[in-house]
């Protein structure tokens, strides 16, 4: 088996782009990438894109040979769903064929197109994520349902608003110097707290935003790496992958992410590192309670105690274990079919030291990406590590 | 039924589960083991089993957790604020919107004791699953 590098990274601003079409996001995000690996697009042996609600955004299906065009290269390429990780196992599947050594260079990514909708629309076109019958028809939505989980947090665990609008405060500081970041302003805690309603208990503030935008990584070989000497200082050395009931109703506990849990797992045990060896993470935070859940899932707390470590300052910056350092889904936005790919872009700059926020984590060599689908029906982890 | 004259497509199983709903006579689908489940299942997802039988659900459930939506799609525009619901019903929890409180307070509780049954969306009259309080506990 093969080591696996990431070589390059390329993101779009996240936000509002009404002028712009996927194909150009995307064409954009993977140029970026190659200029960053300094490696050939016709060296590129496979493509795997995340997209969402593609054929709901722009009613454009079968969207991988487009962004292969798009993208300038010329070979297999293939569109993975995963509702929010859809990104994530486009990365994971790279990574897997890349070590299987099928190909010493893959391209992956995504990108999601939502601001061209009306609110309404994106909000239903999310909440397809979850089960149609048993959920979106009984009122579930996106926001709903992971409102439902806060409550059973709350009830079974304590904490309350306050702790998730700690959460929002840090993710939203850590966004202000980040290029890419949709929000890049600060928000008090206080004014998280006095935000309108969406899904009670989450309240504005507690919600990412609706994001437009693109992520593309040039993975390789490291035997590519060393060949064609690619600067490549960033290997994947865990990949993970977890899949839970689809309904939130039908899990065992409602304020746990056993998927998480299970992709955690299969990651720490393919890099052979544990929770306690993570320097930094970016986690799937969509609602300010979903990056509670994925600091307990990642092991970083027991069940029950993740909910005050932004409010405690273990998470924020200058804190033992920085959390979402790019902003997270929360401030630096959620595109959706593209997140996974960009928080693996974030913590290689992170890592390379050529993130604005590299300073906080100077010494960092093993960083931890967690990217979610739905309520956490599916879940993706992968570890990486500073190889040279 | 002539072949020109096509039936309205259907969800199968989950029509038939509302159906049973409306008439008081809502039910799980249960595997030997215990594991409850909701239609159309061919097999238990926990276990694989299929032997799958109906089972009725408990005639009141317990609120496990709940919500108050304000933002929804155009399918519940006109029914916000509501409130949600996943409440325990023995074999199974079901997920629905909870009626008979005001959303706008603090009037639901973990713990709160429900009935089920099937009524009608605000916005659009579709059939919605509905928790109602159940008096006297
Ligand atoms: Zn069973």
């Amino acid at each position: 088996m093969t080591d696996v590098r990431v070589a390059g990274v390329g993101l779009t601003r996240f936000g509002s782009h009404p002028d712009r079409t996927g194909r150009d996001l995307f064409a954009t995000a993977a140029l970026r990438a190659f200029e960053d690996a300094g490696v050939p697009r016709e060296d590129v042996e496979e493509l795997n894109y995340g997209n969402f609600m593609g054929a709901l955004a722009e009613h454009q299906g079968h969207q991988a040979p487009l962004m292969a065009e798009a993208a300038g290269v010329n070979c297999p390429s293939t569109r993975y769903e995963e509702a929010c990780a859809s990104a994530g196992v486009a990365v994971r599947e790279a990574v897997r064929t890349v070590r299987a050594g099928d190909a010493d260079v893959a391209l992956a990514g995504g990108m999601e197109r939502m601001t061209n909708l009306p609110t309404d629309e994106v909000t239903e076109g999310l909440a397809i994520a979850a089960d149609d019958l048993f959920e979106v028809r009984a009122g579930v939505t996106f926001p709903g349902a992971y409102a439902l989980m806060a409550n059973a947090y709350f009830d079974a665990f304590g904490g309350g608003r306050e702790d998730l609008a700690h959460v929002a405060a840090k993710n939203h500081a850590n966004a202000v110097p980040n290029e890419y970041a949709q929000y890049r302003k600060e928000v008090s805690v206080e004014e998280a707290l006095d935000a309108p309603p969406v899904a009670e208990p989450l309240h504005l503030y507690d919600a990412c935003p609706i994001t437009d935008g693109a992520s593309a990584l040039v993975i390789v070989s490291e035997e590519y790496a060393a060949e064609h000497d690619v600067d490549a200082p960033v290997a994947v050395t865990g990949t993970g992958q977890g899949t839970d009931r689809m309904a939130l109703a039908d899990r065992e506990h409602l304020a746990r992410t056993p998927a998480a849990d299970d992709a955690a797992d299969a990651a720490y045990a393919d890099a052979g590192v544990g929770p306690d060896d993570v320097d930094v993470a970016e986690v799937h935070d969509c609602f300010t309670v979903a990056e509670v859940l994925a600091t307990e899932s990642l092991g970083f707390f027991e069940p029950g105690e993740g909910i005050a470590a932004a409010r405690d300052g273990v998470t924020t910056a200058d804190g033992d274990l920085p959390v979402n350092l790019s902003g997270g889904l929360k401030a630096k936005g959620h595109p959706v079919g593209a997140t996974g790919g960009s928080q693996i872009a974030e913590l290689t700059r992170l890592l390379r030291g050529d993130h604005p926020n590299s300073e906080h984590v100077a010494d960092a060599e093993v960083g931890v990406a967690h990217n979610a689908g739905g309520t956490v029906a599916s879940a993706v982890v992968h570890v990486l590590e500073v190889a040279e | 039924m002539s072949d020109d004259a096509p039936a309205p497509a259907s969800n199968g199983g989950y029509d038939e589960w509302l159906d049973a709903l409306a008439d008081g006579e809502g039910y799980a689908l249960v595997c030997p083991d215990g594991h409850g489940s909701l239609p159309p299942r061919r097999v238990c997802p926990e276990c694989g089993s299929a032997s799958l039988s109906a089972e009725p659900l408990a005639e009141t459930g317990t609120v496990e957790t709940h919500s108050v939506v304000h933002v929804a799609g155009p399918r519940f525009a006109d029914d916000t604020p509501y409130a949600t619901a996943i409440a325990d019903f023995g074999p199974v929890r079901l997920t629905g919107v909870l009626r008979g409180v005001d959303p706008e307070t603090d009037a639901v509780a973990v713990g709160d004791r429900v009935a089920v049954g099937l009524e009608e969306r605000a916005t659009d009259g579709e059939p919605l699953v509905v928790f109602r309080p159940a008096g006297g506990e």
